[in-house]
This record gives C-alpha cells, structure tokens and sequence, in this order.
C-alpha cells in the first residue's frame, strides 16, 4: 500500500540564464504532457538553486534544463552540487537546446544523463526522459 | 524513507514524497500515522474563472503571511489533459518570489480526472502539510467556470476570485459560486469596469439571506500588491468567526463526514466493478444487448448477490468501451483509474 506505484512521471522543466524566450522550452514541455507526464514549469531565468528546490518540492523524477547561451558550463556544477548537497542525487538531470557538441562530453562527466539538441526530433527526447524516469523508479523501489 | 518520521521532523523532501504516495492512492498509512498532528493549520481556498489572477494574488498573500512570519504551505491545481493524462502545471511562474524561501512549500497538483476543480489528493495533501506544521496552507483550484466548488469542503475559508468586464457576476449566480464564497474579490481593480462588478457583486449579495457571516468584498490588484492588506484582514475576520462561534468545528466535522462517505463510496466502486466484471463473464450483460434482460433487472440480479467486501482486483474491471484513440496517447494506468475511483461519485 505505501509504496503504490503512481506510474505518472514528474518533470520540472526550467530555463536557467538571462536569454529572453522560451518557446523551446514550452514546445518540451507539451511534448512531455502529450506523452502522459505532468510537467511542472517554472518560468525564465531560475537559478539553480531554485531548480532544486522546485524539484524537491513537487517530487520531481527529472528536471529538464532548456540552455540558449552558453550559460551550461556554469549552471551544472551548481546543481549538481546542490543536489548532492540536500541528498537529492536521486533526481535524474537532462539538457537540451542550443549545445556545442563539443561540450556534450563534459555535460556527462558532470552527470547529465542526456543532451538533446533542438535538431533532434522531439520523440527521442521524450523516449529518453520516460526511460530515464522508468528506470529511476525501478532503481528506488518506487 | 520514513516519510513519517521525516514529516514529524520537518524533511521537506519527506513532505514532497508523502504527497506523491497520496496522489497514487496510498494516503491512508499516512493519515493515519499523522492525524493527530493535524488541524492546527489556517486552511485557505483560492478560486475563480480562468486567468482572473488567483496565482498572482496567491503569491501577494504569501508576501503578506512571510511579513507576518507565518510559514506557508500551497498546493496548486491545474487539469490533467483528459487525452494523455499528463499534465502542463504553470502556477509556480507567479510564484517564483517564493522558490528558496525555506518557510514556503509549493507543490503543483494534476486533477488526474477529478473533476471538482481541485484534485483527489488536494484534501490529502493540505493534511500532510497541516501535519507539516505550516502555519496557512492555501490551495488554489483548477481555473473553474461552472459547478466546482469542492473548494469548500476543503478549506477554511473560500476566496473565489472575479475580474472585471468578463460577465463573471451572471456566472457567478448561475454556477452556485455565491454560496461557497466567504469572501469576494474583484481582482484587476486597474480595469475600467472594475467598479460595475462591484456593485453587481453587492447587488447578489443582497439576493441572499446570510446567516451569520455575509461574504466580505474586497478589491485588490493583485500585480501591484494592492488590497491585499484588506484582503488578509479579511481572511483572520473569518477565521475569527468561525472560532469564536463554533462554524469552524461545525464546518469542519460535516467535511469529515463527507470524506469518511467518499472513501466508502470509492471501495463501493472496487466492489461494484468486480461484480460488473462477474456480471459479463456470466453472460449477463449479453442478455441486456439481446433485450432478454432489461437494465433494472440485471441490475437488481446483481445487487442481489453483491459482496461489498469483495477485494477489489482493478484487472477485473470493464474497460470503457474506447471509440477512438489518438495516436501516441495511452489509456490511463491502472492506479489512475482506480485513484479515480475512490474520488468522483
Ligand atoms: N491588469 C491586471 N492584471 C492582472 C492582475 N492580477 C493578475 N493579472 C494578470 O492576469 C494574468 C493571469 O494571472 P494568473 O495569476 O496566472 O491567473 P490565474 O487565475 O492563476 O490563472 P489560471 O491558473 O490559469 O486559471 C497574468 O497575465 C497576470 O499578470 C491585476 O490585478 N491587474
Ligand atoms: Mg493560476
């Protein structure tokens, strides 16, 4: 009875940075409703610190980072930090938009568990978060 | 995780898992543990028509409730698409002054097909952040138009929310609205019409006959902060009210008894569908589409022999005949269906 599994994954999906618009990140966030998960969007330039602590709160299973500029490469250690930090290491991180591919390599060893570039059809990303989701739940016993 | 123990000890990501257990049916271990912990909490209801402005005011409130140091829990409901059972939740933008402050708990909630403008879980969930130990806990609905004013079997005290030059006072009195409403704003007090609502609103008011409280009225501008002032003090002269002339306890216990009647009507539903399922493997429900049987004797054949007790097996129940399914979209889990279930009726 308490550990009844709920089956509907939970993304926070949220644009970091100061670039002005989030069309990718709203077209991300349909696409993830569409294919049955609940979607929590929190709006432009959140910090990482406020990622976090949106993700702890709604119980998110992933939390999708929309990046325009070249903001990644200073928003990540600092979420990844603070998840460490409030034990939330469980939650899974994944990024997409604008990304050198150079820089993908580097997203990993930090611990993003997917890049998705908006070249991409949408479907991968969505396969991608719905496995990753999956596979958390299996790996927590939820 | 002890989600329990991590409650009792303020773990917030302890709160944030017992309302997902709650979501997916399992509430009642929970409940139990900590309904002794519970109804110290100023419960507060915020509803209205689409976009009126009830996350921004929301967000208003809790500036004012953080001045006061009253910590804050919130629980925001926005619809599941009935198609794919996910869910876009929005109402955290307006609330991003609130993001880091540790005293403010936001969880966004999907109705997940409950259709009283709040969700199954809502009552779940302002219990486990009552037993928290915030101080307010505020929901606010589903953008409503019509009949949800589950609301109020929920909350304290029901704020329901009104704009301007929308014909939201003829709504209003149609959809039974007035009388869940302890309180009325007239949010966008900017809007050029924001004086006729008004006095529509205060026309309304006089067409009933108030027992002891009459709803107060409150204009506020909700991106400005203005009239929130009023609008707080309005909600502690409630609160007063209904302590001090015992509504809060009368209020409070006809809840109760509706919830206890939902939870049994919910495994009535269990019961009722393995019976339906019995019913069609035993050929029954072939008779009624032969018109051998009419529907009030099948009925009453099956009633007859009705275990209430029967365990509730989900994969025994009928499925809805489905007339179309659209591409990429999948049916409702299991656990949803019953989650249902154990809501509606
Ligand atoms: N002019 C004016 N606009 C306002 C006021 N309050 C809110 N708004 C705007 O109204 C729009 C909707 O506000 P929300 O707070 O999201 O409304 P809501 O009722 O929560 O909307 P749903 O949750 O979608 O039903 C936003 O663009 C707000 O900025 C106000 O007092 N005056
Ligand atoms: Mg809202």
């Amino acid at each position: 009875m308490m550990s009844m599994p709920t089956h509907t994954f939970r993304i926070v999906v949220a644009k970091p940075g100061l670039d002005g618009h989030d069309r990718g990140a709203k077209i991300v966030a349909r696409a993830l409703r569409d294919a049955g998960m609940e979607v929590i969007y929190t709006g432009l330039h959140q910090t990482a610190e406020e990622i976090v602590e949106t993700a702890i709160q709604e119980d998110a299973d992933v939390i999708g980072v929309s990046i325009l500029s070249g903001a990644h490469m200073t928003i990540f250690p600092k979420l990844f930090g603070l998840l460490r930090e409030r034990d939330a290491g469980d939650i899974v991180v994944v990024a997409g938009g604008v990304i050198q591919s150079e820089d993908v390599p580097r997203l990993q060893e930090m611990g993003v568990s997917a890049v998705y570039d908006a070249e991409q059809p949408l479907q991968a990303l969505v396969d991608a978060v719905t496995r990753l989701a999956a596979e958390r739940r299996v790996r927590l016993g939820l | 995780m002890d989600v329990v123990e991590g409650i009792k000890r303020g773990d917030r990501r302890a709160l944030a898992r017992a309302i997902s257990v709650a979501e997916g049916g399992g509430a009642a271990p929970l409940v139990s543990a900590l309904f002794k912990e519970t109804g110290r909490a100023f419960t507060i209801g915020i509803t209205g028509p689409p976009g009126v402005g009830k996350s921004t005011l929301t967000g208003a409130l809790v500036t004012r409730a953080r001045k006061e140091g009253k910590s804050v829990g919130l629980i925001l409901v926005d619809p599941s698409s009935p198609f794919s059972q996910g869910a876009l939740l929005g109402d955290r933008i307006r609330l991003s002054d609130h993001f880091t402050d540790p005293d403010v708990f936001i969880r966004s909630m999907a109705s997940r097909g409950h259709l009283g403008g709040i969700a199954g879980a809502t009552g779940d969930a302002v219990m486990l952040m009552d037993a928290f130990g915030k101080d307010l806990v505020i929901v606010e609905t589903v953008g409503v138009g019509q009949s949800e004013i589950e609301i109020a079997e929920v909350a304290d005290t029901t704020v329901v929310c009104l704009q301007p030059g929308s014909g939201d006072s003829i709504q209003v009195l149609k959809a039974g609205i007035m009388e869940i409403a302890d309180i009325f704003v007239v949010n966008k007090a900017d809007h050029p019409m924001a004086g006729q609502l008004r006095r529509e609103i205060r026309v309304m008011m006089t067409m009933l006959d108030w027992q002891g409280w009459a709803p107060a009225l409150v204009m506020t501008q909700a991106t400005a902060g203005e009239g929130v002032d009023q609008l707080w003090q309005a909600l502690w002269s409630h609160r007063a009210y209904l302590q001090e002339s015992g509504e809060l306890r009368v209020k409070r216990a006809s809840a109760f008894a509706h919830e206890v009647r939902n939870l049994i009507v919910g495994r009535l539903a269990g019961a009722v569908d393995g019976a339906m399922a019995a019913a069609a493997v035993s050929g029954l429900m072939e008779q009624v589409a032969d018109r051998v049987l009419d529907p009030y004797a099948a009925a009453e054949q099956i009633f007859q022999r009705f275990d209430p007790k029967a365990p509730h097996s989900p994969g025994a129940r009928l499925a809805p005949r489905v007339r179309a399914t659209v591409k990429g979209f999948h049916k409702a889990s299991e656990t949803e269906t019953a989650h249902h279930h154990k809501m509606i009726v």
